[in-house]
Protein backbone atom coordinates (compact mmCIF):
# COMPACT_ATOMS: atom_id res chain seq x y z
CA UNK A 1 0.00 0.00 0.00
CA UNK A 2 1.26 3.18 -1.23
CA UNK A 3 -0.13 6.66 -0.10
CA UNK A 4 -0.10 9.54 -2.78
CA UNK A 5 -1.10 13.27 -3.11
CA UNK A 6 -3.14 13.30 -6.33
CA UNK A 7 -1.30 16.24 -8.61
CA UNK A 8 -3.89 15.95 -11.10
CA UNK A 9 -5.82 18.67 -10.17
CA UNK A 10 -5.60 21.15 -7.83
CA UNK A 11 -7.75 19.53 -5.30
CA UNK A 12 -4.82 17.36 -4.00
CA UNK A 13 -6.76 14.16 -2.92
CA UNK A 14 -5.15 11.87 -0.76
CA UNK A 15 -5.36 8.30 -2.19
CA UNK A 16 -3.95 4.84 -1.28
CA UNK A 17 -2.73 2.37 -4.43
CA UNK A 18 -2.99 -1.11 -3.54
CA UNK A 19 0.06 -2.93 -5.32
CA UNK A 20 -1.11 -6.03 -4.08
CA UNK A 21 -4.62 -5.70 -5.92
CA UNK A 22 -3.70 -4.45 -9.46
CA UNK A 23 -2.92 -1.00 -8.19
CA UNK A 24 -5.88 -0.34 -7.06
CA UNK A 25 -6.85 3.21 -5.71
CA UNK A 26 -8.70 4.53 -2.88
CA UNK A 27 -8.94 8.43 -1.70
CA UNK A 28 -9.78 9.18 -5.46
CA UNK A 29 -12.72 11.81 -6.16
CA UNK A 30 -12.67 11.38 -9.58
CA UNK A 31 -11.34 8.41 -11.98
CA UNK A 32 -8.33 10.65 -13.37
CA UNK A 33 -7.01 9.88 -10.08
CA UNK A 34 -7.68 5.99 -10.20
CA UNK A 35 -5.72 6.30 -13.30
CA UNK A 36 -3.17 8.61 -12.05
CA UNK A 37 -2.57 6.56 -8.85
CA UNK A 38 -1.91 3.54 -11.01
CA UNK A 39 0.36 5.01 -13.49
CA UNK A 40 2.37 6.93 -10.83
CA UNK A 41 3.48 3.88 -9.01
CA UNK A 42 4.07 1.82 -12.65
CA UNK A 43 5.33 4.35 -15.24
CA UNK A 44 5.10 8.24 -14.00
CA UNK A 45 4.58 10.90 -16.23
CA UNK A 46 4.83 14.53 -16.52
CA UNK A 47 3.83 17.44 -19.07
CA UNK A 48 6.89 19.35 -19.19
CA UNK A 49 6.72 23.69 -20.23
CA UNK A 50 9.75 25.58 -20.57
CA UNK A 51 10.50 28.46 -22.79
CA UNK A 52 12.80 28.86 -25.77
CA UNK A 53 14.55 31.90 -27.80
CA UNK A 54 12.40 34.17 -29.92
CA UNK A 55 14.32 35.89 -32.84
CA UNK A 56 12.15 39.25 -34.61
CA UNK A 57 9.27 39.16 -31.65
CA UNK A 58 8.02 41.35 -29.65
CA UNK A 59 8.95 39.46 -26.46
CA UNK A 60 12.54 37.16 -26.67
CA UNK A 61 11.31 34.04 -25.48
CA UNK A 62 8.11 31.65 -26.28
CA UNK A 63 6.87 29.36 -23.84
CA UNK A 64 6.55 25.65 -25.16
CA UNK A 65 5.08 22.79 -23.58
CA UNK A 66 4.72 18.83 -24.48
CA UNK A 67 1.74 17.90 -25.87
CA UNK A 68 0.96 15.14 -23.62
CA UNK A 69 3.09 13.49 -20.91
CA UNK A 70 6.32 12.11 -21.10
CA UNK A 71 8.13 9.77 -18.41
CA UNK A 72 9.26 11.15 -15.68
CA UNK A 73 12.94 9.47 -16.50
CA UNK A 74 13.28 11.71 -19.78
CA UNK A 75 12.28 14.72 -18.25
CA UNK A 76 16.09 16.15 -18.67
CA UNK A 77 16.89 14.37 -21.81
CA UNK A 78 13.91 16.35 -22.85
CA UNK A 79 14.89 19.98 -21.81
CA UNK A 80 18.41 19.73 -23.83
CA UNK A 81 16.53 19.24 -26.98
CA UNK A 82 15.33 23.06 -26.31
CA UNK A 83 18.80 24.78 -25.73
CA UNK A 84 19.53 25.09 -29.40
CA UNK A 85 15.94 25.70 -30.74
CA UNK A 86 15.58 29.16 -31.87
CA UNK A 87 12.48 30.48 -33.57
CA UNK A 88 11.68 33.22 -35.80
CA UNK A 89 8.71 35.52 -34.80
CA UNK A 90 5.51 35.20 -35.44
CA UNK A 91 5.16 32.40 -33.51
CA UNK A 92 1.83 31.07 -33.26
CA UNK A 93 0.40 28.55 -30.48
CA UNK A 94 0.23 25.01 -30.91
CA UNK A 95 3.33 25.56 -33.51
CA UNK A 96 5.56 22.29 -33.57
CA UNK A 97 9.02 23.40 -31.85
CA UNK A 98 10.25 20.10 -31.34
CA UNK A 99 8.97 16.86 -33.53
CA UNK A 100 8.99 13.63 -31.86
CA UNK A 101 10.82 14.56 -28.12
CA UNK A 102 13.07 11.22 -28.09
CA UNK A 103 11.41 9.09 -30.16
CA UNK A 104 8.11 8.93 -27.36
CA UNK A 105 5.72 10.64 -30.19
CA UNK A 106 5.14 13.78 -27.94
CA UNK A 107 5.96 16.71 -29.81
CA UNK A 108 7.23 20.37 -27.88
CA UNK A 109 4.51 23.13 -28.80
CA UNK A 110 4.20 26.63 -28.71
CA UNK A 111 2.02 27.63 -25.87
CA UNK A 112 1.87 31.74 -26.82
CA UNK A 113 1.50 33.41 -29.55
CA UNK A 114 4.55 36.10 -30.04
CA UNK A 115 4.07 38.73 -33.08
CA UNK A 116 7.09 40.25 -34.96
CA UNK A 117 8.60 43.39 -33.23
CA UNK A 118 7.16 46.48 -34.60
CA UNK B 1 -10.83 57.17 -29.06
CA UNK B 2 -14.21 58.86 -28.48
CA UNK B 3 -13.68 59.68 -24.12
CA UNK B 4 -17.09 58.39 -23.41
CA UNK B 5 -17.59 54.36 -22.58
CA UNK B 6 -20.80 52.40 -20.39
CA UNK B 7 -17.70 50.10 -18.63
CA UNK B 8 -13.64 51.07 -18.32
CA UNK B 9 -12.40 48.01 -16.89
CA UNK B 10 -8.83 48.83 -15.34
CA UNK B 11 -6.00 46.27 -15.95
CA UNK B 12 -5.51 43.38 -18.62
CA UNK B 13 -5.07 40.34 -16.85
CA UNK B 14 -7.65 37.46 -16.46
CA UNK B 15 -9.91 39.70 -14.35
CA UNK B 16 -9.75 42.01 -16.78
CA UNK B 17 -10.33 40.07 -19.71
CA UNK B 18 -13.01 38.07 -18.14
CA UNK B 19 -14.59 40.95 -16.85
CA UNK B 20 -14.88 42.97 -20.20
CA UNK B 21 -16.12 40.44 -21.88
CA UNK B 22 -19.30 39.77 -19.54
CA UNK B 23 -20.06 43.41 -19.56
CA UNK B 24 -19.82 43.24 -23.07
CA UNK B 25 -21.88 40.15 -23.41
CA UNK B 26 -24.39 41.82 -21.04
CA UNK B 27 -25.33 44.44 -23.25
CA UNK B 28 -22.81 47.52 -22.26
CA UNK B 29 -21.88 49.33 -26.10
CA UNK B 30 -19.02 50.57 -24.98
CA UNK B 31 -15.99 48.91 -23.07
CA UNK B 32 -12.37 49.44 -22.86
CA UNK B 33 -9.72 48.05 -20.96
CA UNK B 34 -6.93 50.27 -20.00
CA UNK B 35 -3.68 47.86 -20.18
CA UNK B 36 -0.18 48.88 -18.42
CA UNK B 37 1.64 46.46 -20.10
CA UNK B 38 2.15 45.69 -23.77
CA UNK B 39 0.26 42.91 -24.00
CA UNK B 40 -3.12 41.62 -22.63
CA UNK B 41 -2.77 38.56 -20.22
CA UNK B 42 -1.21 39.71 -16.70
CA UNK B 43 0.74 37.67 -14.93
CA UNK B 44 -0.63 34.46 -16.53
CA UNK B 45 1.96 35.20 -19.70
CA UNK B 46 5.04 34.74 -17.42
CA UNK B 47 3.18 31.39 -15.10
CA UNK B 48 4.08 29.25 -18.20
CA UNK B 49 3.21 26.13 -16.30
CA UNK B 50 -0.10 23.66 -16.31
CA UNK B 51 -2.79 23.25 -14.45
CA UNK B 52 -4.95 25.89 -15.37
CA UNK B 53 -8.63 26.15 -16.62
CA UNK B 54 -9.33 23.09 -14.93
CA UNK B 55 -12.56 24.19 -13.76
CA UNK B 56 -13.20 26.73 -16.53
CA UNK B 57 -12.65 25.16 -19.11
CA UNK B 58 -12.46 21.68 -17.75
CA UNK B 59 -8.92 20.49 -19.86
CA UNK B 60 -5.47 21.58 -18.19
CA UNK B 61 -3.87 24.55 -19.90
CA UNK B 62 -0.64 26.35 -19.63
CA UNK B 63 -1.08 30.55 -18.06
CA UNK B 64 -0.43 31.87 -21.68
CA UNK B 65 -3.01 29.64 -23.34
CA UNK B 66 -5.09 30.07 -20.49
CA UNK B 67 -4.98 33.76 -21.25
CA UNK B 68 -4.69 33.33 -25.05
CA UNK B 69 -8.17 31.89 -24.90
CA UNK B 70 -9.76 35.02 -23.77
CA UNK B 71 -7.81 37.12 -25.86
CA UNK B 72 -8.65 35.43 -29.22
CA UNK B 73 -12.48 36.29 -27.80
CA UNK B 74 -12.01 39.92 -27.42
CA UNK B 75 -11.03 40.09 -31.36
CA UNK B 76 -14.34 40.59 -32.91
CA UNK B 77 -16.33 41.54 -29.65
CA UNK B 78 -15.94 45.45 -30.18
CA UNK B 79 -14.23 45.74 -27.11
CA UNK B 80 -11.36 48.30 -27.04
CA UNK B 81 -8.35 47.79 -25.49
CA UNK B 82 -5.33 50.38 -25.06
CA UNK B 83 -2.25 49.28 -24.08
CA UNK B 84 1.19 51.17 -22.82
CA UNK B 85 -1.72 52.93 -20.85
CA UNK B 86 -1.89 53.84 -16.57
CA UNK B 87 -4.42 54.93 -14.87
CA UNK B 88 -2.96 57.81 -12.92
CA UNK B 89 -6.59 58.64 -10.93
CA UNK B 90 -9.98 58.52 -10.88
CA UNK B 91 -12.48 60.42 -9.44
CA UNK B 92 -16.05 58.93 -7.76
CA UNK B 93 -17.65 61.28 -10.74
CA UNK B 94 -15.69 58.03 -12.96
CA UNK B 95 -13.78 60.10 -14.84
CA UNK B 96 -10.24 58.27 -15.13
CA UNK B 97 -6.65 60.41 -15.88
CA UNK B 98 -4.66 58.06 -18.13
CA UNK B 99 -1.80 58.47 -19.46
CA UNK B 100 -0.55 56.38 -22.70
CA UNK B 101 2.51 56.15 -25.45
CA UNK B 102 0.26 56.51 -27.98
CA UNK B 103 -2.34 59.09 -26.56
CA UNK B 104 -0.08 60.79 -24.66
CA UNK B 105 -2.58 62.28 -21.44
CA UNK B 106 -6.18 61.66 -21.80
CA UNK B 107 -9.62 62.36 -19.74
CA UNK B 108 -11.88 59.11 -20.19
CA UNK B 109 -15.18 58.67 -18.54
CA UNK B 110 -17.28 56.17 -17.75
CA UNK B 111 -20.97 55.32 -16.69
CA UNK B 112 -19.04 51.92 -14.54
CA UNK B 113 -15.65 50.95 -13.72
CA UNK B 114 -14.12 47.95 -12.78
CA UNK B 115 -10.82 47.78 -10.76
CA UNK B 116 -8.65 44.48 -11.96
CA UNK B 117 -5.10 45.93 -11.15
CA UNK B 118 -3.99 42.58 -9.27
CA UNK B 119 -1.71 42.35 -6.49
CA UNK B 120 2.00 42.74 -6.21
CA UNK B 121 4.46 40.36 -3.89
CA UNK B 122 5.83 41.08 -0.45
CA UNK B 123 9.64 42.07 -0.78
CA UNK B 124 12.70 41.23 1.39
CA UNK B 125 11.78 45.08 3.19
CA UNK B 126 8.01 44.00 3.89
CA UNK B 127 9.82 40.76 6.09
CA UNK B 128 12.75 42.70 7.33
CA UNK B 129 15.43 40.03 6.65
CA UNK B 130 18.49 40.56 8.80
CA UNK B 131 22.02 40.37 6.93
CA UNK B 132 23.62 42.15 3.90
CA UNK B 133 22.08 43.25 0.92
CA UNK B 134 24.04 42.24 -1.80
CA UNK B 135 22.78 41.17 -5.38
CA UNK B 136 20.83 37.82 -6.23
CA UNK B 137 17.68 38.66 -4.04
CA UNK B 138 14.37 38.29 -5.76
CA UNK B 139 11.28 37.94 -5.28
CA UNK B 140 9.95 34.64 -7.16
CA UNK B 141 7.43 36.21 -9.55
CA UNK B 142 10.30 38.45 -10.26
CA UNK B 143 12.54 36.08 -10.97
CA UNK B 144 9.67 34.35 -13.27
CA UNK B 145 9.49 37.32 -15.35
CA UNK B 146 13.25 37.11 -15.74
CA UNK B 147 13.29 33.73 -16.69
CA UNK B 148 10.23 33.28 -18.67
CA UNK B 149 10.02 36.49 -20.69
CA UNK B 150 12.79 38.08 -20.81
CA UNK B 151 15.30 34.74 -20.67
CA UNK B 152 17.92 35.26 -18.39
CA UNK B 153 18.74 32.49 -15.99
CA UNK B 154 18.53 34.37 -12.53
CA UNK B 155 20.99 31.98 -10.26
CA UNK B 156 23.09 28.21 -9.88
CA UNK B 157 22.49 27.46 -6.43
CA UNK B 158 19.24 28.88 -4.74
CA UNK B 159 17.03 28.88 -1.32
CA UNK B 160 13.77 29.64 -1.93
CA UNK B 161 12.09 31.12 1.80
CA UNK B 162 8.79 30.90 1.43
CA UNK B 163 6.51 27.78 0.27
CA UNK B 164 3.38 29.65 -1.63
CA UNK B 165 2.84 28.75 -4.97
CA UNK B 166 5.17 30.69 -6.98
CA UNK B 167 7.75 29.43 -5.11
CA UNK B 168 7.50 25.88 -5.97
CA UNK B 169 6.94 26.84 -9.31
CA UNK B 170 9.87 28.21 -9.31
CA UNK B 171 12.14 25.96 -7.71
CA UNK B 172 11.13 23.36 -10.24
CA UNK B 173 11.56 26.19 -12.88
CA UNK B 174 15.15 26.90 -11.93
CA UNK B 175 15.72 22.88 -11.49
CA UNK B 176 14.62 22.10 -15.08
CA UNK B 177 17.03 24.92 -16.46
CA UNK B 178 19.81 23.91 -14.13
CA UNK B 179 20.24 25.45 -11.31
CA UNK B 180 20.26 23.67 -7.74
CA UNK B 181 17.66 24.26 -5.36
CA UNK B 182 19.18 23.61 -1.55
CA UNK B 183 16.12 23.76 -0.05
CA UNK B 184 12.48 25.47 0.48
CA UNK B 185 12.09 27.01 4.03
CA UNK B 186 8.72 27.93 5.47
CA UNK B 187 7.97 29.86 8.49
CA UNK B 188 4.71 27.85 9.13
CA UNK B 189 4.33 24.42 10.14
CA UNK B 190 2.34 23.92 6.95
CA UNK B 191 2.67 25.20 3.55
CA UNK B 192 0.50 27.83 2.05
CA UNK B 193 1.10 26.16 -1.58
CA UNK B 194 -1.23 23.38 -3.39
CA UNK B 195 -0.39 19.73 -2.25
CA UNK B 196 -0.11 19.24 -5.75
CA UNK B 197 2.56 21.47 -6.15
CA UNK B 198 4.69 20.36 -3.52
CA UNK B 199 4.88 16.85 -4.89
CA UNK B 200 5.48 17.96 -8.61
CA UNK B 201 7.93 20.87 -7.93
CA UNK B 202 9.60 19.47 -4.56
CA UNK B 203 9.11 15.94 -4.05
CA UNK B 204 9.68 15.11 -7.96
CA UNK B 205 13.19 17.06 -7.65
CA UNK B 206 14.20 15.75 -4.00
CA UNK B 207 14.42 19.35 -3.24
CA UNK B 208 13.93 19.45 1.05
CA UNK B 209 11.08 21.29 2.43
CA UNK B 210 11.86 22.65 5.92
CA UNK B 211 8.80 23.52 7.70
CA UNK B 212 8.91 25.96 10.77
CA UNK B 213 12.19 27.35 9.45
CA UNK B 214 13.09 30.69 8.20
CA UNK B 215 15.98 32.66 6.98
CA UNK B 216 18.10 34.47 9.46
CA UNK B 217 21.07 36.08 7.79
CA UNK B 218 22.02 36.65 4.48
CA UNK B 219 25.58 36.86 3.82
CA UNK B 220 27.78 38.03 0.84
CA UNK B 221 29.73 41.34 -0.60
CA UNK B 222 28.42 42.08 -4.80
CA UNK B 223 26.25 38.77 -4.83
CA UNK B 224 24.88 36.36 -2.44
CA UNK B 225 27.05 33.77 -0.77
CA UNK B 226 25.68 32.19 2.17
CA UNK B 227 22.10 32.38 4.07
CA UNK B 228 22.00 31.30 7.17
CA UNK B 229 18.67 29.33 8.11
CA UNK B 230 16.92 28.54 11.91
CA UNK B 231 14.22 26.42 13.25
CA UNK B 232 11.57 28.53 14.67
CA UNK B 233 9.56 27.67 17.95
CA UNK B 234 5.82 28.02 18.04
CA UNK B 235 6.04 32.15 18.87
CA UNK B 236 7.60 31.61 15.39
CA UNK B 237 11.10 32.87 16.68
CA UNK B 238 14.47 31.56 15.59
CA UNK B 239 15.62 28.84 17.89
CA UNK B 240 19.47 29.44 19.04
CA UNK B 241 21.68 26.55 17.92
CA UNK B 242 19.55 25.10 15.34
CA UNK B 243 21.27 27.52 12.51
CA UNK B 244 22.19 25.63 9.11
CA UNK B 245 24.11 27.60 6.16
CA UNK B 246 23.45 26.90 3.11
CA UNK B 247 26.06 28.45 0.30
CA UNK B 248 23.87 29.95 -2.32
CA UNK B 249 23.89 32.83 -5.15
CA UNK B 250 20.49 33.59 -5.02
CA UNK B 251 17.89 33.68 -2.52
CA UNK B 252 13.87 33.63 -3.61
CA UNK B 253 11.11 35.15 -1.66
CA UNK B 254 8.07 33.61 -2.04
CA UNK B 255 6.39 35.43 1.09
CA UNK B 256 2.73 36.55 -0.09
CA UNK B 257 0.51 38.60 -2.28
CA UNK B 258 -0.91 42.26 -1.42
CA UNK B 259 -3.76 43.44 -3.61
CA UNK B 260 -2.05 46.53 -5.90
CA UNK B 261 -5.10 49.38 -4.47
CA UNK B 262 -2.65 52.49 -4.75
CA UNK B 263 -5.27 53.68 -6.91
CA UNK B 264 -8.34 52.59 -5.36
CA UNK B 265 -7.40 54.68 -2.19
CA UNK B 266 -6.58 57.46 -3.95
CA UNK B 267 -10.26 57.28 -5.42
CA UNK B 268 -11.68 56.62 -2.04
CA UNK B 269 -12.84 53.26 -2.22
CA UNK B 270 -13.66 51.78 1.04
CA UNK B 271 -10.68 49.41 2.12
CA UNK B 272 -10.77 46.06 4.28
CA UNK B 273 -7.74 45.65 6.85
CA UNK B 274 -8.50 42.08 6.57
CA UNK B 275 -8.11 41.41 2.54
CA UNK B 276 -6.24 44.82 1.57
CA UNK B 277 -8.71 44.96 -1.00
CA UNK B 278 -12.06 46.97 -1.18
CA UNK B 279 -15.10 46.36 0.89
CA UNK B 280 -17.09 44.66 -1.95
CA UNK B 281 -20.87 43.95 -2.36
CA UNK B 282 -22.25 40.67 -3.62
CA UNK B 283 -22.55 42.35 -7.02
CA UNK B 284 -18.51 43.31 -6.34
CA UNK B 285 -19.29 46.59 -6.17
CA UNK B 286 -17.16 48.99 -3.84
CA UNK B 287 -18.17 51.36 -1.69
CA UNK B 288 -18.23 53.95 -4.52
CA UNK B 289 -21.38 53.52 -6.95
CA UNK B 290 -20.54 52.27 -10.22
CA UNK B 291 -16.68 51.35 -9.23
CA UNK B 292 -16.73 47.42 -9.18
CA UNK B 293 -13.54 45.36 -8.27
CA UNK B 294 -12.46 41.84 -9.27
CA UNK B 295 -9.76 39.09 -8.54
CA UNK B 296 -6.64 39.26 -6.99
CA UNK B 297 -7.33 43.18 -6.22
CA UNK B 298 -9.77 42.45 -4.13
CA UNK B 299 -8.49 39.65 -2.42
CA UNK B 300 -5.56 36.73 -3.35
CA UNK B 301 -6.72 34.09 -5.28
CA UNK B 302 -5.47 30.42 -5.33
CA UNK B 303 -6.98 29.19 -8.79
CA UNK B 304 -7.40 31.70 -11.99
CA UNK B 305 -10.64 29.81 -12.77
CA UNK B 306 -12.06 31.46 -9.64
CA UNK B 307 -10.78 34.67 -10.60
CA UNK B 308 -12.35 34.44 -13.66
CA UNK B 309 -15.62 33.47 -11.59
CA UNK B 310 -15.78 36.46 -10.02
CA UNK B 311 -15.04 38.75 -12.30
CA UNK B 312 -17.57 37.87 -14.63
CA UNK B 313 -20.21 38.73 -11.82
CA UNK B 314 -18.32 42.03 -11.73
CA UNK B 315 -18.04 42.68 -15.55
CA UNK B 316 -22.40 41.88 -15.53
CA UNK B 317 -23.30 43.61 -12.55
CA UNK B 318 -21.14 47.03 -14.12
CA UNK B 319 -22.68 46.67 -17.22
CA UNK B 320 -25.94 46.75 -15.45
CA UNK B 321 -25.17 49.33 -13.75
CA UNK B 322 -24.18 51.82 -16.72
CA UNK B 323 -28.09 50.49 -17.97
CA UNK B 324 -30.20 50.81 -14.59
CA UNK B 325 -27.76 52.14 -12.18
CA UNK B 326 -27.61 51.42 -8.45
CA UNK B 327 -29.50 48.39 -7.09
CA UNK B 328 -31.41 49.57 -3.87
CA UNK B 329 -32.96 47.53 -0.80
CA UNK B 330 -31.91 45.87 2.74
CA UNK B 331 -28.19 45.45 3.16
CA UNK B 332 -26.63 42.52 5.62
CA UNK B 333 -23.62 42.72 6.79
CA UNK B 334 -21.03 39.44 6.52
CA UNK B 335 -19.29 39.11 10.36
CA UNK B 336 -16.43 37.26 10.50
CA UNK B 337 -16.33 34.37 13.02
CA UNK B 338 -14.20 32.02 15.06
CA UNK B 339 -11.26 30.85 12.95
CA UNK B 340 -12.48 33.17 9.78
CA UNK B 341 -9.84 35.46 8.37
CA UNK B 342 -12.05 37.42 6.24
CA UNK B 343 -15.28 37.11 4.10
CA UNK B 344 -15.68 38.15 0.57
CA UNK B 345 -18.23 39.63 -0.17
CA UNK B 346 -18.29 41.53 3.38
CA UNK B 347 -21.81 43.65 2.37
CA UNK B 348 -25.11 41.35 0.92
CA UNK B 349 -28.01 43.46 -0.57
CA UNK B 350 -30.92 40.77 -0.30
CA UNK B 351 -32.97 42.03 -3.16
CA UNK B 352 -29.94 42.02 -5.62
CA UNK B 353 -29.52 38.11 -5.12
CA UNK B 354 -31.16 35.47 -7.80
CA UNK B 355 -31.31 32.14 -5.68
CA UNK B 356 -27.99 32.38 -3.53
CA UNK B 357 -24.98 34.12 -2.87
CA UNK B 358 -21.24 32.80 -2.62
CA UNK B 359 -19.69 33.53 0.18
CA UNK B 360 -15.66 33.33 -0.50
CA UNK B 361 -13.20 33.20 2.60
CA UNK B 362 -9.74 31.99 4.13
CA UNK B 363 -9.50 30.11 7.60
CA UNK B 364 -6.69 30.95 10.06
CA UNK B 365 -5.45 27.52 10.62
CA UNK B 366 -5.12 23.54 9.15
CA UNK B 367 -8.43 21.82 10.23
CA UNK B 368 -9.88 18.37 9.63
CA UNK B 369 -13.75 17.21 9.71
CA UNK B 370 -15.30 20.72 10.85
CA UNK B 371 -18.38 22.52 10.18
CA UNK B 372 -18.94 25.82 8.08
CA UNK B 373 -21.36 27.83 10.01
CA UNK B 374 -23.49 30.45 9.05
CA UNK B 375 -25.79 31.90 11.81
CA UNK B 376 -27.42 35.11 12.64
CA UNK B 377 -29.07 36.14 15.82
CA UNK B 378 -28.07 33.35 17.50
CA UNK B 379 -29.40 30.62 15.28
CA UNK B 380 -27.54 28.70 12.65
CA UNK B 381 -29.15 29.37 9.37
CA UNK B 382 -26.71 26.50 7.45
CA UNK B 383 -24.04 24.11 7.80
CA UNK B 384 -21.44 22.94 5.53
CA UNK B 385 -19.03 19.61 6.32
CA UNK B 386 -15.65 20.16 5.65
CA UNK B 387 -12.92 17.21 5.37
CA UNK B 388 -9.87 19.05 5.27
CA UNK B 389 -9.15 23.09 5.56
CA UNK B 390 -5.97 25.32 5.68
CA UNK B 391 -5.19 29.04 5.31
CA UNK B 392 -3.50 28.23 1.38
CA UNK B 393 -7.34 27.44 0.14
CA UNK B 394 -9.94 29.50 -0.61
CA UNK B 395 -13.32 28.11 1.08
CA UNK B 396 -16.70 28.63 -0.91
CA UNK B 397 -20.03 28.62 0.37
CA UNK B 398 -23.56 29.09 -1.42
CA UNK B 399 -25.90 30.42 1.23
CA UNK B 400 -29.42 30.34 -0.46
CA UNK B 401 -32.11 33.47 -0.49
CA UNK B 402 -34.71 31.25 0.90
CA UNK B 403 -32.61 31.42 4.00
CA UNK B 404 -32.76 35.58 4.24
CA UNK B 405 -35.85 36.06 5.96
CA UNK B 406 -34.51 34.23 8.60
CA UNK B 407 -31.56 37.15 9.14
CA UNK B 408 -31.96 38.29 11.96
CA UNK B 409 -30.72 42.58 13.01
CA UNK B 410 -29.07 42.80 9.71
CA UNK B 411 -26.04 40.76 9.65
CA UNK B 412 -24.76 36.71 9.21
CA UNK B 413 -21.95 35.55 10.52
CA UNK B 414 -19.52 32.70 9.50
CA UNK B 415 -17.66 30.96 11.67
CA UNK B 416 -15.78 27.72 11.36
CA UNK B 417 -16.80 24.84 14.44
CA UNK B 418 -15.85 21.56 15.60
CA UNK B 419 -18.71 19.14 14.37
CA UNK B 420 -20.27 17.57 17.54
CA UNK B 421 -20.92 21.20 19.11
CA UNK B 422 -23.81 23.43 18.10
Amino acid sequence: MTELICIVCPKGCHLKVDEEKDFAVTGNGCPRGAEYGKKELTNPTRVITSTVRVEGGAIRRASVKTSSDIPKGKIFEAMRLLDNVTLQAPVHMGDIVVHDILGLGVDFVATKNVPPRT
Amino acid sequence: MNGCYDVIVIGGGPAGLAAALEARRTGAARVLILERNNELGGILNQCIHNGFGLHYFKEELTGPEYAGRFIAELEGSGIDVLLGAMVLDFNDGKTLHVMSRSHGYQELHAKAVVLCMGCRERTRGAIAIPGDRPAGVFTAGAAQLYMNIEGYMVGKRVVILGSGDIGLIMARRMTLEGAKVLACVELMPYSNGLNRNIVQCLNDYNIPLYLSHTIVDIRGDKRVEQVVVAEVGPDRNPIPGTEMVFDCDTVLLSVGLIPENELSRKAGVQIDRRTNGPVVYENMETSLPGVFACGNVVHVHDLVDFVTAESQRAGRAAALYAQNGEPQGPCVEVRNGRAVNYTVPQHIRTGNVEKFVEIFFRVNNVYRNRVIRISSGGKVLASFKREHMAPGEMEKVAFPKALFPQIADGEITVSVEEEEAQ
